[in-house]
């Protein structure tokens, strides 16, 4: 990729959380609710006496994407590493439950969290989870929800969780994907366990290539607005009810990989195993090489089908 | 610690009417800020509310208001700061992004 | 505690499980109602085998014994802590769980949790959270992560951290915070039998802990923001 065109993208990663949702959704479409002006802090936050932000961090609203009516919620990257609190938490679930009421066609979720809001604890741990109960009586309703992951805190702890309940996870090779953090996993098992400041390591594990791979993420785009935009505009139309065959396939698969992968020691024994050449250039390949080269070895139902 | 600081400005004489209701800049992370700015009325007069990490600098916060109102043509507004430890030139640019957004000028 | 001397307390009547390294699968007799035995034992970290078999005794209760209402027994130190769990994708496993409890939920199954030893974090999250309700023994622990290692990330000292834990709900392991959160329904004391026919009766809801949080006085603003949020109908 040229200059020129680098210099042409609108790069999700650097974006602020309102300016990924600008970029996503039309053209003077987007009206958010309990905007910055409601003054919507955490009151936990002030209460030990840390900075707290007009909007705890989260930017949520109504909006159109190609026409069809939405919602759409973007952590603010920035703001206690959008890490969920009560107040941030509760208005990602509002938002999932307008979404049964407003009759949308799909909810945006532009993930970009370390997880659970540890200032904020247990209520932290329980807004994560009212979010992804919020979800399942979306998904229910047959409105399906995507995730957007692509900023500078990946999406962790129960949000990566959450995130995998969802319909769809869309992701850059910037963004990352996991349960774990690798501080988390050095500080329990030492720096044999994970080297987390190895980055390589970090983005074998968890990136966006080695999740798309693992048939964790169902698409893989640039790192740019406009690639987020265009694959949601596809994928809203295509919603994936959780039913008892969807959930036994899922199963089957869950289990192959332990059979498949279980005894492998890193993501370049994955790669070579599912037998993609040049496996160890991955990390290097630009987007368009990246999907020439692994396409031939990845089946894909439902959406990307196999020419 | 947070700081709760307040201050109030003389509005301008021949003020320009705000294009919208408020306006937004910034991120609440080390070394930075968010701003909110409200069309309020306010007799005339501008208010700001500015709740800081960095203790004990209410002298440099007024010289960087009284600055920024003596650019900026403003009457009944209210400017409210939640800062996290930003310097004077970071601060002076976000009230100017939030300033332009309200006035609806400017580049994106 | 372990989990017999929990179970023996919750069906006098008697009950049947198999262990399966750190799973227990199986099930009880309540008040002459049958009903599904599915957790875990030994503070187990879950990861991906666990993660998995858990879900592969949820699949079977709902595939064999439609409508059987299942016991979720919680004693987890949270999710397992290895660079395999989280090469091979953890957060699927655990995601693939949470499915099957919502899936066993859509299809009439009354799923019910017992915290009857710990309960932390992502462990937790995927198992215990998912039921309608979530209940507790008294000496239950349940915790996001230990306070050294909170302490670093927030930067709030541990002498803080430790005071807040005395007088905070949000802080502290403490089975009475989570009650006053909303997030723990009950706690089980006495007779554990009457204690689970109780749970049993009553309608299987939609998640309303952010209220009986706001109820309870421990948590206020959840339900207040979700509200206003759902408030702005007419507004999209």
């Amino acid at each position: 990729m040229n200059l020129a065109d680098w210099r042409k993208r609108d790069s999700f990663y650097e974006a602020s959380a309102r300016r990924r949702i600008l970029g996503l959704l039309d053209q003077n479409s987007f009206q958010e609710l309990l905007g910055p002006a409601e003054r919507i802090t955490s009151p936990h936050l002030e209460q030990l006496g840390f900075p707290v932000s007009f909007d705890d961090g989260v930017v949520i609203g109504s909006g159109l994407l190609n026409g069809k009516k939405v919602l759409i919620a973007a952590q603010e990257s920035g703001f206690m590493g959008g890490a969920v609190g009560e107040v941030h938490g509760a208005k990602i679930t509002g938002l999932l439950q307008l979404a049964l009421i407003s009759h949308v066609t799909a909810v945006l979720l532009v993930l970009d969290t370390g997880g659970v809001r540890l200032h904020e604890a247990n209520a932290g741990l329980v807004a994560i989870s009212e979010i992804l109960h919020a979800a399942f009586r979306a998904r229910e309703a047959g409105i399906p929800i995507l995730v957007l992951i692509g900023g500078n805190n990946g999406c962790y702890g129960g949000m990566g969780i959450f995130a995998r309940c969802c319909d769809y996870i869309i992701m850059s090779e910037e963004g990352r994907l996991s349960v774990a953090g690798p501080e988390v996993i050095e500080t329990a098992g030492g720096v044999e366990e994970f080297d987390s400041r190895d980055r390589a390591l970090v983005w074998r594990t968890m990136g966006g290539k080695h999740r798309y791979l693992l048939g964790e993420a169902d698409r893989l785009v640039v790192d740019d607005i406009k690639a987020f935009r265009e694959v949601a505009i596809e994928l809203i139309q295509k919603p994936k009810p959780l039913t008892l065959e969807s959930i036994l396939q899922e199963h089957q698969r869950l289990g192959e990989r332990l059979v498949a992968y279980g005894e492998c020691k890193d993501a370049l024994d994955i790669w070579k195993k599912i037998g993609i050449p040049e496996f160890d250039a991955i990390p290097l390949m630009d987007n368009d090489a990246f999907h020439s080269i692994v396409k031939p070895y990845l089946p894909r139902e439902g959406t990307e089908e196999e020419t | 610690m947070m700081e709760l600081l307040k201050f109030e400005f003389p509005g301008h004489r021949a003020p320009l009417r705000p294009m919208r209701g408020s306006a937004f800049a910034g991120v609440v992370n080390s070394g930075s800020l968010e701003v909110l700015i409200e069309s309020v009325d306010l007799g005339g007069r501008c208010q700001v509310e500015v709740k800081t990490s960095a203790n004990g600098f209410r002298s440099t916060w007024d010289a960087v208001l009284e600055d920024f109102f003596a650019r900026n043509r403003f009457a009944d507004i209210k400017v409210s700061i939640n800062d996290f430890g930003a310097t004077p030139a970071v601060v002076s640019l976000r009230l100017d992004q939030a300033a332009a957004e309200i006035m609806e000028m400017g580049a994106k | 505690m372990n989990v017999e001397y929990a179970l023996d307390k919750i069906c006098p009547g008697g009950y049947q499980i198999k262990k399966d390294n750190l799973v227990i699968s199986g099930h009880g007799v309540c008040k002459g109602q049958t009903f599904a035995i599915i957790g875990t034992i030994d503070h187990a970290a879950i990861g991906i085998e666990v993660a998995f078999d858990l879900a592969a005794a949820v699949l079977e209760v709902i595939q064999r014994f439609p409508q059987r209402p299942i016991l979720l027994m919680v004693d987890t130190q949270g999710q397992r802590l290895t660079h395999r769990d989280e090469l091979l994708a953890n957060h699927a496993y655990l995601a693939h769980l949470a499915k099957c409890l919502e899936l066993a939920r859509c299809r009439g199954h009354r799923v019910v949790s017992l915290v009857y030893g710990e309960a932390v974090s992502g462990g937790f999250f995927a198992t215990g959270m998912m039921a309608e309700r979530a209940y507790a023994l008294p000496n239950a622990q349940i915790r996001v992560m230990a306070l050294q290692a909170m302490t670093r990330v927030t930067k709030i000292s541990l002498e803080q951290l430790d005071e807040l834990c005395k007088t905070s709900a949000i802080f502290g392991p403490g089975i009475t915070n989570f009650v006053r959160l909303g997030i723990i329904e009950d706690i089980w004391q006495g007779d554990l039998e009457n204690c689970l026919d109780r749970a049993l009766r009553l309608p299987a809801d939609y998640d309303n802990r952010a209220e009986l949080g706001c109820e309870r006085g421990g948590r206020e603003w959840a339900a207040k923001v979700a509200f206003r949020i759902r408030m702005s109908a007419e507004k999209v």
